[in-house]
């Protein structure tokens, strides 16, 4: 559009094509495309302000809680400050202007009730902050010079190294701790980053299960969907939308009722091992645990998601004609081979389709692991409602779910290095 | 094709109903010689695809059986049967290059690789791609797609091809080129070929002999120059070539000749070919350019009145529509030589044919 390029174009240069009205054909032509953007432009607007607000912005605002810290510096500034002299690894308390400093913070906090919210951010780091923070505050008033001493005499953890310690570190109005419990690991007081215990690593283990349950389920799904989706592409269109109904109830019945109904097949007393025991194979004692753990989880989700994975593929495999197998056929291929190696190479896009589509929703699927899953079959989302809904510590939640969407976006770019993401069908 | 070497392939009173209730081939026999070009001919929903399918083991026939080389192949599927096959739409394998498409009937086979690039190698020059083995079937137009179609269901040497209206989605100038084509590999080649088309003009240059079906039923089965000049019915007079039709009841029946009362009046000699007795209907076909304009008075045993209705120039010749015996559909083709005088409409002339022209045949239809 620059006159620069244009010249460039036309090294004649002199004779510039002229519309019949006199306006130079390059300046008109740019006028009409200009309107014709402004016009695109008008249109994906309201989508395009949806997708802002709803979208983008809370998973920034998600993305940027995960490492916020600011509360600490907000409630305590004064304590910041002095603590920015301090040597945390001299080994001595802080000096007696420290102490000052917070009694001076505590005084505002506890007018202004935030002693509580910092007292709860700090008890992520260290458990005991919260009611220190707490009782100190609530106690301000009494507290006199010497702070250091009296402080000490009415709380003693004041008189230890180490809340000292956690306190000067999380000063900074941004820190990483909230990413180092996502993934088992921890400060110690003096900013050394360690590995949890075993007994006390949990989100580590819990990604690799929501990673190989949402595996699982969408080998399960493919088995399951593939040669129902066959059947319903080479059926006459009036069986195959009867069927296709069928396959689609999943969508139409409540998610609740659904789940319920899982609940009384599986459990227990419930119809499977009912059924499991009259036959004869197990015996009334030796009933099978089939609900509230990894098994009912995933015999829920594949139900659930199965749609998502014959969708993709029952539209691929409509669009493969029919003479493609009959010419496998009629080269010599036996049927097996006519299958393996001319159908399902063209059926790719949709596996690929719907093993991305069934995989990413079950990675952050919460509802039926929350119901069916027990302890042994929640998912990495459930912690994330967890931590959102009952423990109230955002940082965490959104650290875990920004990983989440870390992995996820990894698996789009790996599938995009592997099969294409041009070549992906959806419905 | 009578008598000496054993048909490669026998059709034996086949039969076949996709819903049980409506045959679509009734009674089919036919046999293919060894080496030869046969075309199944016929209007849309005739049967005809549904044959081949049956011999290509796709569809089972309802009665009946079909020999293969002497065998009895209702048993055998499709991929021991070993017979070349071109589809419509050709079927080329969208995720596998050109060379890898040739190549697919050769690993089948468990062919060893120098062998395998021979034969792709040689396929391809045959069809005119020896570039064009890296392509994918959707960077080829659809003339050379059509070619690696036909490469592919040769390259590994069948007995036997069949091809279901191949040239089908071809504009007129390429298909008039690939039947050329197709026809010299077949010479070439020796390659037994049944071909199937609606277009009775590529059946005309391809075939050594052509079976036009009609209804489920073959009509007739002929060289294409028996076809247009000796028609046994009525169908295949209509279907093959122009044809002027009189409609009427045969008054005598004389050895070789009959005598007709056409409907529009007039009593026409005619060369009795496939009629009932005196007093039953029969169809006269006639075809244009057997038709003389104003012939020397008893030069011919049938001359009649006819009025000029309409003149269209052709280049060659004159198409002259006519009324004549109360038909007034009944067409000339005049030669466009200087010492005919010119007609106009409106004309009153003499028609006037032989009797080995005008054959009397069905009344049906
Ligand atoms: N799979 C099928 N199921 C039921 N009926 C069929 C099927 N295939 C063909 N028919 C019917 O059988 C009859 C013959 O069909 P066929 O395809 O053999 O005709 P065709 O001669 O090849 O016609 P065209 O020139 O249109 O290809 C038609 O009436 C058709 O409707
Ligand atoms: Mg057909």
């Amino acid at each position: 559009m620059t006159s620069a390029t244009a010249t460039d174009a036309n090294p004649a240069g002199t004779g510039e094509v002229m519309t019949a009205d006199g306006v130079p054909l390059r300046i008109s032509l740019a006028r009409a495309r200009r309107r014709s953007r402004n016009r695109a432009l008008l249109l994906v607007a309201p989508l395009f302000l949806f997708v802002l607000i709803t979208f983008f912005i809370p998973i920034l605002s998600m993305l940027f809680r995960s490492v916020e810290n600011q509360i600490v510096g907000e409630t305590l500034p004064h304590t910041v400050e002095a603590l920015q002299q301090w040597d945390e690894s001299g080994g001595d308390l802080p000096p007696e202007e420290v102490y000052a400093a917070l009694v001076e913070d505590l005084r505002i906090a506890n007018e202004t009730k935030t002693a509580g919210k910092v007292g709860r951010r700090m008890n992520y780091e260290k458990s005991g902050f919260a009611s220190l923070f707490r009782t100190t505050a609530r106690r301000i008033k009494r507290i006199e010079a010497p702070y250091k001493e009296t402080l000490i005499k009415a709380k003693k953890d004041w008189g230890e190294l180490e809340t000292w310690q956690v306190l000067k570190r999380e000063s900074d109005a941004y820190t990483l701790s909230y990413y180092l419990a996502a993934v088992d690991f921890s400060y110690t007081p003096t900013g050394e980053v360690l590995k949890l215990p075993d007994d006390r690593s949990l989100y580590v283990g819990l990604f690799w299960r929501t990673i190989w349950m949402s595996l699982l389920i969408t080998v399960l799904c493919l088995i399951l969907a593939y040669p129902i989706s066959y059947l319903l592409s080479t059926l006459p269109v009036k069986t195959s939308n009867l069927l296709m109904i069928l396959v689609l109830l999943p969508f139409w019945t409540s998610l609740l009722v659904r789940t319920s109904a899982w609940i009384a097949l599986l459990q227990k007393e419930g119809v499977i091992n009912d059924l499991l025991v009259w036959v004869g194979l197990i015996g009334d004692e030796h009933r099978l645990t089939m609900i509230h753990n990894a098994t009912g989880t995933i015999v829920a989700m594949t139900h659930v998601l199965l749609p998502f994975m014959v969708l993709p593929l029952y539209s691929v495999m409509k669009t493969i004609p029919p003479s493609y197998m009959r010419a496998a056929r009629s080269l010599g291929a036996t049927p097996f081979m006519a299958f393996v190696r001319v159908y399902m190479p063209n059926t790719v896009p949709g596996i690929g389709a719907g093993a991305l589509l069934v995989f990413i929703i079950s990675i952050g699927y919460y509802i039926t692991p929350a119901l069916v899953g027990g302890q042994s079959g929640t998912l990495i989302s459930n912690f994330i409602a967890y931590h959102l809904s009952i423990s109230l510590n955002w940082g965490l939640a959104a650290a875990l779910g920004t990983i989440l969407l870390v992995l996820v976006l990894a698996l789009y770019i790996l599938y995009d290095k592997i099969v294409g993401i041009d070549n992906m069908k959806m419905g | 094709m009578t008598d000496s070497p054993p048909p490669l392939v026998r059709f034996e009173n086949i039969q076949k109903s996709y819903d049980g209730r409506i045959l679509v081939v009734k009674d089919l026999n036919l046999n293919v010689a060894q080496g030869e070009f046969l075309t199944m001919l016929g209007p849309s929903g005739s049967g005809k695809t549904t044959c081949l399918m049956m011999l290509a083991g796709f569809e089972p026939a309802t009665h009946g059986e079909i020999f293969l080389k002497d065998q009895p192949i209702n048993r055998v599927p499709p991929h021991k049967r070993g017979i070349g096959m071109v589809f419509q739409n050709y079927a080329l394998f969208p995720h596998m290059t050109v060379a890898e498409n040739l190549s697919f009937p050769l690993e089948v086979r468990k062919m060893d690789k120098p062998e395998r690039e021979r034969r792709i190698n040689r396929a391809l020059e045959m069809v005119q791609l020896g570039e064009f083995g890296d392509r994918r079937p959707a960077q080829l137009s659809g003339g050379q797609a059509q070619r690696v179609a036909v490469a592919r269901a040769l390259v590994f040497d069948p007995d036997l091809v069949l091809m279901d209206e191949p040239l089908g989605a071809l504009d007129k100038n390429l298909r008039e080129q690939m039947q050329y084509e197709i026809k010299h590999i077949h010479e070439n080649l020796g390659v037994t070929v049944v071909y199937v088309t609606h277009d009775q003009s590529e059946a005309l240059t391809m075939s050594n002999r052509i079976a036009v079906f009609n209804d489920g039923v073959i009509q007739q089965l002929a060289p294409p120059e028996d076809l247009y000049e000796k028609p046994l019915n009525a169908f295949v007079a209509n279907f093959i070539g122009e044809n002027n039709r009189l409609l009427g009841r045969i008054t005598g029946v004389n050895g070789d000749s009959c005598t007709v009362d056409v409907d529009g009046g007039g009593s026409v000699v005619a060369n009795s070919i496939n009629i009932g007795g005196e007093g039953a209907r029969t169809t006269l076909s006639l075809r244009p350019e057997r038709v003389a304009i104003n012939p020397e008075p008893g030069s011919l045993p049938n001359i009649f009145d006819a009025n000029v209705e309409e003149l269209i120039y052709l280049g060659d010749h004159i198409r002259t529509r006519v009324a004549v015996c109360g038909h007034d559909d009944f067409v000339v083709k005049i030669p466009n030589s200087s010492h005919h005088a010119s007609l106009e409409v409106g004309n009153s002339v003499k028609v006037g044919w032989n009797v080995e022209d005008c054959r009397a045949l069905d009344s049906s239809d």
